[in-house]
């Protein structure tokens, strides 16, 4: 039987040849998505700006009514709604923010979310409620909250974890390198205004720890060779480690595609957001381990004495500066 | 490498049919796997709301609200105790502002007495002997008495202990299956109730206070003082929203009424004359024969109903009611009144709670997103399966078996553990499957490369075996790190997600290098391969 090899044994590319291009690009990508959240902002969802959103399907109707909709749900004095279509088009949503100043009010979105529903009911018959998500002001703050800290959290937990299992360098190549694949999954988010809530955390935190998987493979391989070969130069080393993994990087990130792919296509409609954040995730997560993650290295001077007593390379630390000199 | 022991051999085979086992009763949903022998385990994953259907429901307190209540019970404590002294205590001048009750004792050389008076009311009822208010005498007649802060935090515990215990009753009452109800921080509680088909009425039910009072109605009171809510001394001020006289107030009297709490029963019914819907109410001992006084000396004048600061209807007291029942008429809804008995006989929440949170799920939604996610989950899994025979054949086979083990041992550990299987959790499982395999892929990987290095067949696995554990070690960790804080900062069904997530961790790394380690070292002890197929 003739098996299957997506990478040809003893595969040499010189990834890092473009280090410095990729670096460049990689670096715009970061600008481009935080100048694209700045400007348009985050599509969020009711967890985390407060409001309501209902999920309705219009069981004997092929279309929902959407501009109607739209008016009697202004109508009702709460401001705008937006109305999406989700899965089938007779299926919608139905999302008000709280207007402003509704501090004062807790029971507002629910308020808001219950005329919602009477209205439905009452005007159309066929109508079925599907779901309902209604969040106090209060409680999108705390839940906005618990989220960035979870992702804050996260990043400098697992930093601090490859610090104390590899070298400080390893620890900063890995912060970068989440970084950059978080800030281009919020400038996705900015880009395509999906909408932005709970689910959507912790896609990030799961790429986040998928990427280190990836980063940690190619890290574990550079720390191997490092103490192996001695004598080769930092660039070849790097290039090398990078290859002699390529065969497994290839494989796992498209084992983890194929099962996103099935999720996107025949998941159900409310892990839409989800799925295709971590499908992107991982492709960029795929990427940064390679250009982001193993350059830094190089700038951060690691080299085959890295791996000894920490006094010295804390004062190398001194001397190099952190990693925000890289830009 | 070869050398895999017998006690080795067993005690991961034991271990895994008992993964499997375990598992066996949440993949029969329903009913049927209570028909299995007694030695088979009982213990199932929950569903969670997001797949089952169901409401979550999030009430909060106001802490203010409860210091509003006391400081009402403490100002009609004062008065009655000033009352009560003998020689009787003049005291005016009431009032509560910002939390604080302060009034003038009229008599200056009273003020030792009124003072000593009090002091009973200062003491918490607990055996601890701390105290819930402190007692300030200014300008040397008026007492200033302001809560503790100790005193406040208990009370506001106490009152949230009885809401949660009420809450428990009255969705008890409605006859939902399996509710879940817990207190949550300082001033919170969740309620979970699954496959709700009207999570209207259940707010409508939990949002009642459901505090009922008889007071009698100040008749002699001037309408025109009474409608610009100016109150005759003695009384108080109610809105009165369905008034037949068309006034939108009534005064009653501040003293002399009872409260609605002494009931032990309340259910709704018809007015015999006009067929309308009532609530009727039945008093307890001690409540009756307080309810038989009330009425016997007021025959002829009229009462009003009040609940929770709203007067429901203020009917003739025609006749003395002595059999310690009685009936509340109002603008009621059949259903209106059906709630409303719900809720007496439940007892009155001591404290007003907001639904400050919603998450509800149709049934039907959730059933699709069941369906949905279990067709994505086959599909992506068998792609995984096959992706990972035609890559590495033999050892291909041999992950995807420790992978199929460990979708198993997910469930059994689930199991075991009662946890709750969100839909984000279906997406974890899937993921799962994506990322279980990527230690085999480092194994294989790591295999063909010493192979490729012109290691020994034998040899090339033991070292491919040893030298990717570190990465996959270090790896996971970083995993479960990421799982960790999204379980300790997440809610609801990403909580879910996070479960799955890091039990798949465990169990993936335990199926994947330990049980695939097993087999192989099993078929190369067996067959001794001069090469590999990899």
């Amino acid at each position: 039987m003739k098996l299957l090899k997506l990478v040809p044994d003893n595969t040499n590319i010189a990834f890092l040849k473009w280090r410095n291009i990729a670096v460049a690009i990689s670096i715009l990508m970061i600008i481009g998505s935080m100048a694209l959240v700045a400007q348009r902002g985050l599509n969020f969802g009711v967890d985390f700006v407060g409001g309501q959103m209902i999920r309705t399907t219009f069981t004997q109707s092929a279309d929902a009514p959407i501009t109607e909709l739209r008016e009697k749900v202004g109508a009702l004095g709460y401001g705008d709604p937006t109305i999406q279509r989700f899965g089938e088009p007779n299926e919608v949503s139905i999302r008000m923010k709280l207007p402003e100043g509704a501090d004062q009010e807790p029971e507002l979105a629910n308020t808001m979310a219950d005329e919602i529903t009477l209205m439905l009911k009452a005007d159309y018959p066929d109508v079925r409620i599907d779901g309902v998500d209604s969040v106090s002001g209060k409680v999108s703050e705390e839940l906005l909250s618990k989220g960035v800290w979870s992702l804050v959290g996260a990043m400098l937990a697992i930093t601090l974890y490859i610090w104390i299992r590899f070298e400080w360098q390893f620890g900063a190549g890995a912060l970068f390198a989440l970084f950059h694949d978080v800030a281009l999954t919020f400038g996705f988010f900015a880009l395509t205004q999906l909408e932005f809530n709970l689910n959507i955390v912790a896609a990030l935190l799961t790429i986040i720890g998928y990427s280190l998987n990836d980063t940690i493979v190619v890290y574990d391989r550079i720390r191997e060779n490092l103490k192996k070969y001695r004598k080769m130069d930092i660039v070849a080393l790097l290039d090398l480690s990078v290859n002699e993994t390529l065969a497994r990087t290839v494989m796992t990130s498209l084992t983890m595609l194929v099962a996103l792919v099935a999720l996107i296509i025949w998941g159900p409609d409310v892990i839409f957001g989800f799925a295709a954040a971590m499908f992107l995730g991982v492709l960029i997560g795929t990427y940064s381990s390679v250009y982001m993650a193993a350059p830094i290295l190089i700038w951060l001077k690691v080299g085959p004495d890295s791996f000894v007593p920490p006094a010295t390379a804390g004062d190398r630390a001194e001397k190099i500066g952190g990693p925000e000199e890289i830009g | 490498m070869l050398d895999f022991p017998r006690w080795k051999v067993i005690s991961i085979s034991l271990l895994l049919a008992f993964g499997v086992l375990m598992s066996l009763p949440s993949l029969f949903f329903g009913e049927s796997h209570k028909y299995w022998p007694g030695f088979l385990p009982d213990e199932t994953i929950n569903l969670g709301l997001d797949l089952s259907g169901g409401s979550h429901i999030l009430l909060e307190a106001n802490p203010a609200d409860v210091g509003e209540t006391r400081l009402q019970t403490m100002e009609e404590s004062v008065r009655a105790e000033m009352r009560r002294a003998s020689p009787r205590i003049n005291i005016g001048d009431i009032s509560r502002k910002d939390g604080v009750l302060s009034f003038m004792v009229r008599d200056s050389t009273q003020v030792d007495s009124a003072r000593e008076a009090l002091l009973p009311l200062t003491t918490g009822a607990g055996l601890t002997g701390q105290r819930d208010w402190d007692i300030e005498v200014r300008d040397d007649t008026r007492f200033v008495v302001s809560p503790t802060s100790a005193g406040l935090d208990n009370a506001v515990d106490n009152a949230m202990d009885t809401a949660t215990d009420v809450i428990r009753r009255r969705i008890d009452e409605m006859g939902t299956r399996e509710p879940t109800i817990i207190r949550q921080g300082d001033t919170r509680i969740v309620v979970q109730v699954p496959g709700l088909e009207d999570p209207e009425a259940l707010k409508e039910l939990l949002g009642k206070t459901a505090k009922l009072e008889f007071k009698l109605v100040d008749f002699e009171a001037d309408p025109n003082a009474v409608a610009a809510g100016r109150p005759p001394v003695g009384s108080q001020i109610f809105p009165y929203p369905d008034s037949p006289t068309g006034l939108p107030n009534i005064a009653v009297k501040r003293l002399g009424g009872i409260s609605g709490d002494k009931l032990t029963d309340a259910g709704q019914g018809f007015d015999q004359e006009t067929n309308a819907p009532v609530v009727n109410i039945t008093f307890d001992t001690e409540g009756g024969a307080k309810f038989a006084r009330l009425t016997q000396n007021n025959v002829g004048r009229p009462f009003a109903i009040i609940l929770d600061g709203e007067v429901l209807s203020a009917p003739n007291i025609n006749e003395p009611i002595l059999g310690g029942s009685a009936q509340i008429s109002g603008n009621f809804t059949v259903e209106g009144a059906n709630q409303l008995s719900i809720a007496l006989r439940s007892g009155a929440l001591p404290v007003e709670l907001k639904v400050v949170e919603e998450r509800t799920v149709g049934p039907d939604l959730g059933a699709d997103s069941i369906r949905k996610g279990m067709i994505a989950a086959i599909i992506g899994t068998a792609a995984v399966l096959a992706f990972m025979v035609v890559t590495y054949g033999r050892f291909g086979f041999y992950a995807n078996f420790a992978l199929t083990l460990n979708l198993f041992l997910i469930l059994g550990v689930m199991a075991i553990f009662n946890a709750t299987l969100t839909l984000p959790g279906i997406a974890g499982f899937i993921l799962t499957v994506g990322s279980a395999v990527d230690a085999n892929v480092l194994i294989n990987e790591r295999i063909r490369e010493e192979r490729r290095r012109g290691r020994r067949v034998v040899q090339a696995v033991e070292v491919g075996y040893k030298e990717a554990s570190r990465a996959i070690f270090d790896a996971n960790i970083t995993n479960v790190i990421a799982g960790l804080l999204l379980f300790i900062f997440g809610s609801g069904p990403v909580r879910g997600f996070a479960v799955v997530l890091i039990i798949g961790i465990v169990t993936s790394v335990f199926t994947a290098v330990v049980v695939t380690r097993m087999l192989v070292a099993l078929w190369l002890r067996r067959t001794r391969p001069q090469e590999l197929y990899i």
